[in-house]
């Protein structure tokens, strides 16, 4: 595809921004807990807002919210 | 054979998500005739209850909400144990309704995908339907029927809509194989670990693609927008503590008439049996023993009502899952998960229900430190401890002029309670429960207005079991107490019954049956010798024997020291902790050598060892039954106890060597 598609983690991705998830990291129980969640590479999802202290992170997926650790935002690659 | 019937009977289970509304379709399928229980061994919910289908009454089982079949948490293991057959005592179920939340629907298949390969089979409920409709959205319920392979009905438990339907349709597909809709196979090299996951989203996606049309209206608008306010970074924080201390004030005001009343009540059931009943041991063990101690228990039962209204309505409401997202971060600080502030807040009304809401915390070792610290919480029982010292040795007097001295110590005993629960929490994440931080993931449902049957029915279900361990293990402990303070009886001592005659001075020394005064008899009686036992120990606290008893028998329960220094004062049974008599009968105690038996310090002293001490048998018989496991409630009181003995000390030596008395 020629569109300039940016990289990065899910907690770099700014709030708000429609993003795209490239793929879940890790081969725990974690990751595969995520996956079941519906938060498998391919499907659309938001970054909400953090909560006040930066962590967790509020995620929108799937039409529903998702609360977060930096822990787990971390292993998921996202793409803008 | 006997139980022919009941091994012939069906077994349907409900299962769904998380907040897809199957708490309300049990209630509303079952009425009020369900049964609440524990897997054996396991800290789980077991809820069942009669369901008429198709004319023969069927056992209704309602699973533990859950994301996955998959387990990850101890609620989600039993759920799959019962659908596989593998749970002890469950027959294995004959179809399982799967409960789908129509505004999430694709998560809420995923569930469903996984039942299909157990062989059982699936009745699909969809509920919330007319929420989705109402934001615009469209399903076509025969497509999506057609394209799970499996019968889907429409409901609304409580407008009763499509119950009597779902019930044909369970009752139609018991006996037959469910088709696993979706194609998945396991040598696809290009799977990976998790291509079966990848299968089974790519199968839902194509289902609601199929069936479902979406409205560009956003279903989130709502929550969205009250979430703008209620998880605000600072305004967010300051309505969770506004809502707290509301909760708190009305759980504390609100409770107290029906408590009173309570209290009343059981004071003048014991008058009645006294004054109808022939004197004699076994009125003693009614009034005094099984009256008083179980009173003395159930009289918090407003309390619990109140406080599991509250936490239904939060949790319903959607709010709770808020509060833990606000305060996760601060909690996992000191290595507890953010929904281990709910139990904790809890405890501060009774450890109980605190310690039972920690079901809701996946990770075993994060539940377990929550446990560990919740007692340490000042509960409601400690209220009655702390109102009679302050009342005896600093009602009235005031600091800066204005501060009650009163309020000040008040404040201090929660915050001690507090921080060394934090300080114990850290150790404990640190040494015995150590484990990498747990996976944080949660779901922040939608706001949604609570069911009251829900919520009723929630009440109902918490006063019972409470209820239920106030007429046993308390009835027990009631019982050894009384006898405890009770036996030997003076006449059957030897010494006591030369005593008696000293005392009863002119009285015909062939007089056996004379009443001692219940304060001389005590410390006759084997509670009093273990008073007198300890004293050296409690000496260096600066507590005299009788208030050894007092301590002793307060390890019952906290409260009990109250009732057990006014029988140990001889002031009646009327009494209570606002009573000037005890008051004043504690101010003016005197120790054997004729020392005053208390002093401001003395008091401060009790205050502070109640504040950290494991003084409760419930909490004890709570936590053996939550952990499954004898060593941690024994870990528990060995370590509060060893922590209360040592902040007491070094209160009433610090304190003496500062000059206080």
């Amino acid at each position: 595809m020629p569109k300039s598609s940016e990289k990065m983690t899910l907690t770099e991705l700014p709030i708000g921004i429609d993003a795209r998830v490239v793929a879940v990291n890790g081969e725990s129980r974690v990751t595969r807990r995520l996956l079941e969640m519906g938060v498998i590479p391919g499907v659309s999802i938001q970054k909400i807002k953090m909560a006040p202290f930066g962590d967790p992170v509020e995620i929108r997926v799937r039409g529903y919210s998702l609360a977060m650790r930096r822990t787990e935002s971390d292993a998921i690659e996202v793409s803008i | 054979m006997n139980d022919h019937g009941k091994n012939s009977q069906l077994t349907i289970a409900l299962a769904g998500n998380p907040n897809a509304g199957k708490t309300t379709l049990f209630n509303s399928l079952t009425g009020l005739k369900q049964k609440v229980a524990n897997y054996p061994g396991v800290t789980v919910e077991r809820k069942e209850g009669p369901w008429t289908l198709d004319g023969k009454t069927v056992n209704l089982i309602d699973l533990p909400g859950l994301y996955s079949l998959d387990a990850t948490s101890l609620d989600e293991q039993i759920a799959s144990d019962i659908i596989r057959g593998d749970q002890e005592g469950v027959p294995k179920p004959d179809a399982i309704i799967a409960v789908v939340d129509a505004t999430n629907l694709e998560r809420n298949l995923y569930l469903v995908t996984q039942m299909f390969e157990f062989g059982v089979p699936v009745v699909v409920a969809l509920t919330m339907i007319d929420v989705f409709e109402k934001q615009g959205h469209e399903i076509d319920i025969e497509m999506l029927s057609a394209q799970l392979k499996t019968p889907v009905i429409a409901v609304n438990a409580k407008s009763g809509r499509g119950t009597q339907e779902l019930a044909d349709k369970v009752a139609g597909v018991i006996g037959t194989t469910p088709e696993i809709p979706y194609e998945y196979r396991q040598e696809d090299p290009n799977s990976g670990p998790h291509g079966k996951i990848f299968a089974r989203y790519n199968f839902i996606a194509n289902v609601v693609q199929e069936s479902v049309w979406h409205s560009d209206h956003q279903s989130h608008r709502v929550t969205d927008k009250i979430d703008r306010v209620l998880t605000h970074k600072f305004f967010g924080l300051l309505i969770l503590v506004a809502i707290l201390l509301l909760v708190f004030q009305t759980i504390f005001s609100w409770a107290s008439l029906p408590m009173d009343l309570l209290e009343k009540g059981f004071g003048a059931v014991g008058d009645f049996v006294k004054a109808e009943m022939p004197p004699g041991m076994l009125t003693d063990l009614l009034v005094d023993g099984i009256i008083a101690g179980v009173g003395g228990v159930v009289v918090f039962l407003p309390q619990i009502l109140l406080l599991f209204l509250f936490i239904s309505l939060l949790e319903d409401s959607g709010y709770m899952a808020r509060a833990a997202f606000l305060l996760d971060k601060l909690m996992s600080r000191v290595g507890l998960h953010g929904k281990a502030f709910l139990p904790l807040i809890s405890s501060f009304a009774c450890a109980i229900p605190g310690i039972m809401a920690t079901r809701t915390i996946e990770s075993r070792r994060d539940r377990f430190a929550t446990i560990m610290i919740a007692p340490f919480m000042s509960c409601s029982a400690r209220l009655p401890v702390y109102t009679l010292m302050i009342g005896a040795f600093f009602g009235g007097k005031y600091v800066l002029g204005f501060v009650s001295v009163g309020a000040l110590l008040m404040l201090i005993m929660y915050s001690i309670g507090i921080i060394v629960a934090i300080i114990v929490a850290a150790i404990l994440k640190r040494t015995v429960l150590k484990a990498p931080p747990p996976p944080f993931l949660m779901e922040l449902p939608p706001y949604r207005l609570p069911n009251l049957r829900t919520v009723l029915q929630n009440m109902i279900t918490r006063a019972w079991l409470f209820l239920k361990r106030a007429g046993t293990v308390i009835l027990a402990i009631s019982i050894i107490l009384w006898a405890l303070m009770y036996f030997p009886r003076s006449s059957q001592e030897p010494v006591a019954s030369s005593q008696i005659i000293e005392i009863a001075g002119n009285e015909q020394p062939s007089t056996k049956t004379i009443q001692l005064p219940e304060s001389e008899q005590l410390k006759y009686s084997y509670a009093g010798k273990l008073g007198h036992a300890i004293e050296p120990v409690i000496r260096p606290l600066g507590f005299d024997w009788k208030i050894g008893v007092a301590l002793i028998a307060s390890f019952a329960a906290r409260e009990v020291l109250v009732s057990t220094l006014s029988i140990i004062y001889n002031v009646g049974k009327e009494e209570n902790e606002e009573s000037e008599t005890l008051i004043s009968a504690v101010r003016d105690a005197k120790t054997d050598d004729g020392k005053p038996a208390w002093t401001p310090l003395t008091a401060l002293t009790l205050m502070v060892f109640f504040v950290l001490a494991m003084q409760c048998m419930s909490t004890i018989a709570v936590v053996r039954r939550e952990t499954n496991s004898w060593s941690w409630p024994l870990f528990m009181t060995a370590y509060m106890t060893a922590l209360a003995y040592i902040a007491a000390l070094i209160t009433y030596q610090g304190g003496k060597a500062l000059g206080f008395e």
